[in-house]
């Protein structure tokens, strides 16, 4: 959850996050399925291997229209501020991977934890920030 | 930014959910701008003093 008072844009946000979760399952298994039945050739392997972001840049997406949608001004402020944080994080987690790599220091590629995972894992956190501080500010709901 | 809006709240005997009720905004916006940690927009302000029935500045007023 981004925030925590159930309005109807947070409410919205929930069942498409909700949606796009079970349909980023269901492609991953999808894909991988057709993968190992070898059919995975050609265009159709472009198409199953890129069928598992598209749920992905989809939350992406819905945390966007969040921001558009979200028409009380306090909790859009505690949103832009939770995906700023997430940025943030995003960007020195992977650019801190990048340099570390440029040296050789440790191994070449994301082992699956790209930009992405860490800007998601960043709203988490910056979910927690922003409950704790209304926590601390006796605005807990 | 100072603001009476804990004192009017009180006044009318509303409490946070009531106010954010008449304001069509969360109760956490409300505590927000009475304990001054958050300054509404200038249309919310205008919101917050119509309801009152008083001016803006009567409601907000500078530091110090």
């Amino acid at each position: 959850m981004l925030c925590n008072h159930p309005n109807p844009a947070t409410r919205r946000y929930t069942l498409r996050l909700l949606v796009l979760m079970s349909a980023y399952v269901g492609l991953l298994i999808f894909s991988k399925w057709m993968f190992r039945q070898g059919l995975g050739q050609g265009v159709l392997a472009y198409v199953l291997a890129l069928l598992p972001a598209v749920p992905i840049i989809g939350v992406v997406w819905a945390v966007m229209r969040l921001l558009v949608e979200q028409t009380d001004e306090y909790l859009r402020m505690l949103l832009v501020r939770q995906t700023l944080f997430a940025t943030g994080f995003a960007l020195v987690v992977t650019s801190v991977r990048e340099w570390l790599q440029n040296f050789d220091l440790i191994a070449p590629g994301d082992g699956g934890f790209g930009a992405t995972f860490f800007w998601f894992a960043g709203l988490g956190l910056g979910g927690a920030i922003n409950a704790v501080l209304e926590r601390r500010a006796g605005n807990a709901e | 930014m100072n603001n009476r809006l804990k004192v009017l709240r009180a006044m009318r005997n509303w409490s946070q959910a009531d106010l954010a009720a008449r304001l069509d905004v969360s109760r956490q916006s409300v505590n927000a701008i009475e304990t001054g940690k958050y300054d509404p927009s200038l249309p919310l302000a205008f919101r917050i003093a119509d309801l009152f029935e008083l001016p803006i500045e009567e409601i907000f007023q500078r530091d110090g």
